[in-house]
């Protein structure tokens, strides 16, 4: 039986850009490598945290929507929970209102997301100083 | 007193009848079918100062929405979207 399911995870604001992108393609290449298949993904940027975890201030939030095997979701979060540069994720279940609703958000989205990643680029640097003094 | 003995009351100002207006479901009113946890924006509509969840009879939402909302908070809430505890939310 196939679902479809959607998952958000927060990874550390210390990676950089590569590291980041080798983070998302670990789990969409495990997604893929499981017989899941991925509908849509987007980048949310680095955001800052309405409180702190693992006195961190703020992630990188990545979104994937996939179909995947109900089994193969203990799978994806045991690996979530293996990965250090994972600091919070959550994985839903999608119905078919929300899936309805999914597609909407994607049609609306097509010329959101430009705008809300050029607001965040400039104060990505801030964010990172202020990180790295923390580590 | 003359007034009074006629049982007729005089008001300096008109007396405000009270009209409330009747609360209504935002979710059932705009047809939305399913409450997203990606939206903090939105959901703090549903929150008060200090982040917590609104009751029914102050947001005038229906009972199977106000699950619904609940959910989502909570689950933007585990995502850090919106804060557990806190102080001058808005």
């Amino acid at each position: 039986m196939i679902k479809q399911y959607e998952t958000v995870f927060i990874a550390t604001p210390v990676l950089s850009d590569t590291q980041m992108k080798e983070a998302v393609a670990k789990y969409t290449d495990l997604i893929k490598a499981n017989g899941g298949e991925i509908v849509y993904e987007e980048d949310w940027g680095l955001k800052q945290l309405a409180y702190p975890i693992q006195h961190k201030t703020s992630g990188f939030y990545y979104l994937i929507q996939f179909k995947a095997d109900p089994q193969f979701v203990n799978t994806l979060e045991t690996q979530y929970h293996r990965d250090e540069r994972i600091i919070r994720f959550l994985t839903v279940a999608l119905d078919k209102n929300s899936i309805a609703y999914a597609e909407h958000r994607r049609q609306k989205g097509a010329s959101k997301p430009a705008a809300a990643v050029a607001e965040q680029a400039p104060a990505e640097p801030e964010v990172e100083t202020e990180t790295n003094e923390e580590e | 007193m003359a007034a009074v003995e006629n049982n007729e009351i005089r008001y300096l100002n008109p007396p405000t009848v009270d009209v409330r207006k009747k609360k209504y479901c935002r979710f059932k009113k705009a047809g939305i079918k399913y409450v997203d946890y990606k939206d903090p924006e939105f959901l703090k509509k549903f929150l008060n100062e200090q982040g917590k969840i609104l009751p029914r009879r102050i947001t005038g939402t229906s009972l199977k929405f106000q699950r619904k909302v609940a959910q989502a908070i909570k689950r933007a809430r585990s995502l850090a979207l919106l804060p557990y505890v806190t102080d001058l939310l808005k």
